[in-house]
């Protein structure tokens, strides 16, 4: 036991100071991802191609945005759920307000990230001051979003169209060359590495993560946190939903479907405990990179989605087993 | 003070889940047409075995403490099975049942051994498993269809001396065969007590991990009952993502309306049970109002919203802020 723990110190000395410092679930994080690459560039060379890697990366934006939410809740140790409708409900009532008069273009994508915000306000309620279990108050926040926009789009047949201004910040390009959907997900990147590290918030977020009460007896106001941490994942989820409505032009039902599981697996798969209070925005990163990454070889390589189902999990689970175990507690 | 208190406390849980699904049941049924006939109570029991089997699979892992997201794949993945190997002759028929439930109980075993030696955590292990599964019952169903055995399909989803729906009977020999003897093993009580207090167990010599490795198995086993019923009661197999995902998440609703613990310890599978049949009288409730259809996920995320957040009256008992923060 002691043998090992030596072994591992010593290779540590040895490497780089800035490599000593980096978290190893991290670093292994960004090693699969080049192993990725090199893997599929064996199958061939246009996976290297910058075109290639700008257009992952683009698609990767929106899973990035929607994972950078979810990310918060879980270094509190919770958990939510409500991602996939709280995602349709800001992409179509984006694309609903954009119909709105001559104000409308201009309110579209606020007004989308607003109601976001408030399905994350009644998740963050239910969690800090009901004190209910946060993955069954998602779980039910889920179904209501879901009634709500079926009862929205079944009544009369809405504006489903995503406005210009969404279609350009999805697709657009401000830099030549570079989408702006990569843009946005940088702007909040930087946002969310200035909330974990330079913020009174996000120490509290991290504090509330290890122990709830340590935190409370140290004077945080834990049940406030607890909600702004909730309600910036469900503007962050609405956002993300916005942003997929201008990729794929339209808001749709059941749009935000397939972002849960790769949202939490990618926060997971980049080192960030989901007990809470342990975790780097850059893993998550890495985490949404490989994750997109993954999915897209594998369906460039035409495997059926059965087949694909059943890589992206096994390839989750040997990972896991890699770096994302629990340390043993005897 | 008499015994009958502390059983009393006990069974708080499950009793409340009985009161919410006796209510909704008489609101139900008082509404109804035509009232409680052997025709409806034997629909309304057809359909909440389903929930049922699923929400007792969900009860023996939560109960460790744990949770199991793959439980609505494990019943789409023995679904597709079931239509493949559940056909012909009595004796083929009755060794693919066998063979369906073992699949289901291998499920249940790979999360089990990834989350206990693999120490794995139970949402992530169970999430990329439930992909894993799903993937196998596309293989096996890539477009709906197959067949099953109907004289059996019929006897189980009819009607035992023409009025007890069979289901029922066969929900009732689920509880009596796999819970009760599980609940009252050695290997039950390590999985409650692993999932009460992990440390504390471990420190009576309780074999914690066995327990855990049980429950996650019979889970398993539970789902694919529920696979085999939903088989019976389509003829068919599908592969549907939906549906696999919103069994598991109703799964969790049931148990926690059924008055299971999420945090583990606490709590039992008759309950969830009842927690299943009140969660799919909610969507029968919605019929006999004559709701417009449109309305009905909307009414029935509202109907979950106001029943979780019921529990939280107890908050009000609370004399010390910080039992808040458990």
């Amino acid at each position: 036991m002691s043998d090992t723990s030596e072994n591992r110190i010593s290779i540590r000395t040895r490497l780089p100071a800035f490599l000593r410092r980096a978290d190893p679930a991290v670093l292994t994080a960004f090693g699969c991802i080049l192993l990725l690459l090199f893997m599929s560039s064996l199958y061939s060379s246009n996976f290297l191609s910058l075109n290639y890697l700008l257009q992952q990366l683009k698609v990767a934006s929106f899973l990035g945005v929607v994972a950078a939410g979810i990310m918060v809740v879980i270094l509190l140790g919770h958990i939510d759920l409500s991602v996939p409708w709280v995602m349709t409900t800001g992409a179509m009532m984006a694309c609903a307000a954009a119909s709105f008069g001559g104000m409308g273009p201009v309110i579209a994508i606020p007004f989308g990230i607003l109601c976001g915000a408030a399905f994350g306000l009644l998740n963050g309620f239910g969690v800090a001051y009901l004190r209910i279990p946060s993955m069954i108050v998602t779980l039910a926040t889920n179904v209501v979003a879901q009634g709500l926009m079926v009862v929205y789009t079944g009544g009369f047949s809405p504006q489903d169209s995503a406005p210009p201004a969404v279609r350009w910040l999805a697709t657009g390009f401000v830099i030549p060359g570079l989408p702006n959907a990569i843009l946005v997900w940088i702007a909040i990147s930087a946002v969310m590495v200035f909330l974990f590290t330079r913020t009174s918030f996000g120490r509290a977020v991290y504090g509330i993560g290890n122990s709830e009460r340590a935190a409370y007896l140290s004077g945080v106001d834990t049940r406030r946190v607890v909600m702004i941490a909730f309600a910036i994942s469900g503007a962050l989820s609405a956002f993300g939903g916005v942003l997929l409505a201008g990729y794929s032009s339209k808001a749709a039902q059941a749009m935000g479907d397939a972002y849960l599981l790769p949202a939490i697996a990618a926060v997971v798969l980049g080192g960030t405990s989901i007990l809470g209070g342990r975790g780097s925005y850059l893993g998550t990163v890495a985490g949404v990179i490989l994750i997109t990454l993954l999915q897209s070889i594998l369906s460039v390589m035409q495997m059926p989605e059965a087949g694909r189902q059943i890589v992206y999990g096994v390839v989750i689970i040997v990972m896991l087993l890699l770096y994302g175990r629990t340390p043993p507690n005897r | 003070m008499s015994e009958w208190r502390y059983w009393l406390n006990e069974q708080r849980g499950t009793l409340m889940g009985l009161a919410i699904f006796l209510l909704m049941f008489a609101v139900y049924i008082a509404n109804h047409p035509a009232g409680l006939t052997a025709n409806v109570a034997q629909t309304a029991a057809n359909k909440g075995v389903l929930f049922a089997f699923v929400a007792m699979a969900q009860t023996l892992v939560v109960i460790t403490a744990g949770i199991d997201l793959s439980v609505g794949m494990i019943f789409i993945l023995t679904n597709c099975l079931a239509s493949w190997i559940v056909v012909g002759e009595p004796l083929p028929t009755a060794l693919g049942v066998v063979a369906v439930l073992m699949a289901g109980m291998v499920c249940g075993a790979i999360n089990g051994l990834l989350v206990i030696y693999g120490r794995l955590q139970p949402i992530v292990a169970t999430i990329a498993t439930g992909a894993v599964y799903f993937g196998l019952a596309l293989l096996l169903r890539p477009f709906p269809g197959g067949s099953v055995n109907e004289d059996l399909a019929d006897a189980l989803t009819g009607r035992l001396f023409g009025v007890i729906p069979s289901s029922l009977v066969a929900l009732a020999a689920a509880v009596l065969l796999v819970w009760l003897p599980f609940r009252r093993s050695r290997l039950g009580r390590a999985a409650y007590a692993a999932g009460s207090s992990e440390q504390a167990a471990f420190m009576s010599g309780v074999p914690i991990r066995r327990g855990k490795f049980a429950a996650y198995t019979l889970a398993g086993l539970l789902a694919a009952m529920g696979g085999l019923f939903l088989t019976f009661f389509t003829y068919t197999g599908e592969a549907a993502y939906a549906s696999g995902s919103g069994y598991t998440l109703w799964s969790i609703a049931a148990v926690v309306l059924g008055g299971v613990s999420l945090y583990g310890g606490r709590g039992s599978a008759v309950g969830a049970i009842f927690g299943a049949f009140a969660a799919r009288t909610t969507g029968d409730m919605l019929f006999v109002f004559d709701v417009d259809p449109l309305w009905q996920p909307l009414l029935q995320g509202v109907v979950l919203m106001i029943a979780v957040s019921i529990g939280s009256i107890a908050l009000l008992r609370v004399r010390n802020r910080l039992d808040w923060f458990q």
